[in-house]
């Protein structure tokens, strides 16, 4: 797989949780290190939706041992575990 | 945690002789049963409160529940003296497609899934030792007894939620129908930690008129479960879900932790207790006590939804 650049990475998942769980307002913004569970953004459904979008967007597999908040909580999480695990 | 549970019940035995009567004027209750902890804990309540005489206990079976809820509700009805009734719901979810719907997404996961094999939904048990997001797993048995988990994508996951709950909401349905015809009031079973963290149906099991032991940890709800005299052998029994054929116990659907360790660490958590005293009194490390107060809270904070009215723009009028 190609080399994914880690700036398009977090705006590629930015794009998608805002899209996907504030239906495009950006009003409330988050900022790339901000938890989502923290903003109230992502529920443990939203959890199963995320992993859904990155095994189908980045070709990758979640393992359960990584469905964890380092992974997954925050965009710059998401950015660095998703150039990890297709890098 | 310890509370004076004589003491409690009393106190909650005239509340609920109060809201039914005076804030809701109905003459009477309505409870589902189970067989379980915190239904019989209000029958048990309501019967005392307003007189055996203005309490129905109803069972509500199905196709996957356990025959022994049956048989513990009826020991219950027995020790304090209200009516029973049995509604089997199995043919109503049936007509509404609960099983159909339920098996179709479950052969998402398992396309091999089919009659005379068991399921249930889990969650992962071990919270304390690493800080985990909720994720669900179907374990199916087929009839040679070979089990078999996976991890359920989201699309599987929803639908077998949906169409579980549909047990739930006709639960709902029939006790309001009993409520109705005798004026009564439907009496909601969940305990503190069912509320506050989601473990209800929203319009199901959480669709009620007065809920007496929303704010008793599930460990309280046993100390007046012993105070009031319920059976022994309800106070015995594991919890579980009795909503999956293959039985699932509270703590692998949805809790994820033993009930006197959760409750503990709750307790510690609302009393601002430092994580470090905490870990000392319950012989947990610190990171421990921390990954069960960050689980927590996720929970109540995730599940609020399921607490609100319905949203309504502007102030009704």
């Amino acid at each position: 797989m190609a080399t994914i650049d880690l700036d398009t990475t977090r705006k590629e998942l930015k794009a998608f949780i805002l899209e996907t769980f504030l239906f495009g307002d950006d009003s409330e913004a988050f900022g790339n290190a901000d938890s989502f569970m923290e903003k109230g953004i992502i529920d443990s459904t939203g959890v199963l939706e995320l992993v859904s979008f990155l095994e189908q967007n980045y070709g990758i597999t979640v393992g359960d041992e990584e469905m964890i908040p380092a992974n997954l909580d925050s965009v710059d999480n998401l950015a660095a575990y998703v150039q990890r695990k297709a890098g | 945690m310890k509370i004076d549970a004589a003491a409690a019940a009393e106190a909650l035995q005239a509340e609920i002789r109060r809201q039914i009567g005076r804030v809701l004027k109905k003459s009477g209750a309505v409870i589902g049963i189970s067989g379980g902890i915190d239904s019989s804990v209000c029958a048990a309540l309501c019967a005392r409160a307003l007189g055996p005489g203005r309490v129905v206990g109803i069972m509500m079976p199905e196709t996957d529940s356990s025959p022994e809820s049956e048989r513990l509700a009826r020991v219950l009805s027995d020790k304090f003296g209200f009516e029973t009734l049995k509604e089997d719901i199995s043919g109503g979810l049936a007509g509404l497609g609960c099983y159909q719907r339920r098996d179709e997404a479950i052969r998402m996961v398992f396309p091999e899934y089919g009659e005379g094999w068991k399921n249930k939904i889990t969650i992962p048990t071990n919270i304390l030792e690493k800080e985990t997001f909720n994720y669900f797993n179907l374990t199916v048995e087929n009839p040679g007894g070979e089990v078999f988990t996976e991890r359920m994508p989201l699309k599987a996951y929803l639908q077998i939620v949906a169409a579980s709950n549909l047990k739930q909401r006709l639960r709902m349905t029939t006790l309001y129908y009993h409520a109705e015809k005798r004026n009564y009031a439907v009496v909601g079973t969940g305990n503190k930690d069912e509320h506050m963290q989601g473990f209800f149906v929203k319009y199901g099991d959480g669709g009620a008129d007065l809920k007496p032991i929303a704010h008793l940890f599930k460990i309280q709800v046993y100390q007046v479960a012993e105070a009031i005299g319920v059976p022994k052998e309800i106070i015995k029994r594991t919890p579980t879900t009795d909503t999956y054929s293959f039985e699932v116990t509270q703590e692998e659907f949805f809790f994820g932790l033993d009930f006197y360790t959760m409750d503990m660490l709750w307790h510690a958590m609302e009393n601002n207790v430092p994580s470090a005293e905490a870990a000392e009194a319950l012989g947990l490390t610190v990171s421990q006590v921390e990954r069960g107060y960050a689980n927590i809270k996720r929970k109540v904070m995730a599940t609020e939804y399921l607490r609100m009215a319905p949203l309504e723009v502007g102030e009704a009028k």
